[in-house]
């Protein structure tokens, strides 16, 4: 090639090649971020705080997402990609407003939750009939209780099978600071599961 | 030397140790108190249980019409 050519000559958009060639390489990255859709929503419905906040999230999300596709980088995780757009985006909309934190009374331990249920008197002892005396409104009601910096990590990390690394990453935030949010929330998970279903109970 | 519950640690333990993330030697002092003791072991079971449970009741399918609109946020070729 020429040392005469200049860098305006070789711009994108005189390029038909390399056009069609980059036309391809965003056709694919909206179907595959199209493919993840369901596995963003899954966790954007427990970070927003209602189905419709879910589901608006989602969309900027994907605006945002074809948008700015060529910053992804081929080849690293699209879908912790997608959803630290997600979770950005929840922040910057202030959608975290969440009622005052009121629990830590109910962080007790681990072994709460069990405890709690097992001691009931009627000598439960199997782990799945004690389960199962919590509803699927009841999980995701207690889930939504739970304060979200804590909440954040637990969808990730146990509903999006995030590694700790991931979820770092998504949320800006040292591995360490992950794995004590992720042990705290779940203990706040448990002890508000407890608490719903000893009122179930009485 | 303060003495430690045997228990107690072990319950320091289950998350790390259900997450997979405990180093090798943390994971055998694990194993081996909960093969002497029940009452840990079912309450490590029941956390499993809980884990599995919470995560099933917390999925929830994509509306259809959600994913129509995403298709429909797709840049046009020129």
């Amino acid at each position: 090639m020429s040392a005469a050519v200049t860098v305006a000559d070789m711009s994108e958009s005189e390029d038909p090649q390399r056009l069609a060639s980059e036309a391809r390489d965003r056709v694919r990255f909206e179907e595959d971020a199209l493919a993840l859709a369901d596995q963003v929503y899954r966790v954007a419905r427990h970070i927003a705080n209602s189905r419709e906040d879910a589901e608006e999230l989602v969309q900027e999300t994907y605006v945002r997402a074809f948008r700015s596709w060529a910053s992804f980088q081929p080849g690293t995780n699209l879908r912790a990609w997608l959803l630290r757009i997600l979770t950005n985006l929840n922040i910057d909309r202030g959608r975290r407003q969440q009622r005052a934190p009121q629990m830590q009374a109910l962080e007790a331990n681990d072994y709460y939750l069990y405890d709690k249920l097992a001691d009931d008197g009627d000598g439960v002892s199997d782990a799945d009939r004690v389960v199962e005396r919590l509803s699927q409104d009841d999980i995701v009601t207690a889930l939504a209780e739970v304060p979200h910096d804590f909440r954040d990590v637990i969808v990730l990390v146990d509903i999006g099978d995030f590694s700790y690394a991931d979820a770092a990453q998504i949320l800006d935030i040292p591995v360490g600071t992950v794995m004590s949010r992720l042990h705290r929330g779940r203990r706040i998970l448990k002890g508000a599961l407890a608490e719903t279903a000893l009122e179930e109970a009485q | 030397m303060s003495y430690i519950d045997p228990c107690a640690h072990c319950e320091e333990m289950m998350q790390p140790y259900l997450d997979h993330v405990l180093t090798e030697e943390e994971r055998v002092e694990a194993e081996s108190h909960l093969d002497d003791c029940e009452q840990c072991r079912r309450r490590y079971r029941f956390e499993e249980s809980l884990r599995v449970y919470v995560r099933q009741a917390t999925t929830e399918q994509m509306p259809a019409e959600l994913r129509q609109k995403l298709s429909a946020l797709r840049i046009p070729l020129d």
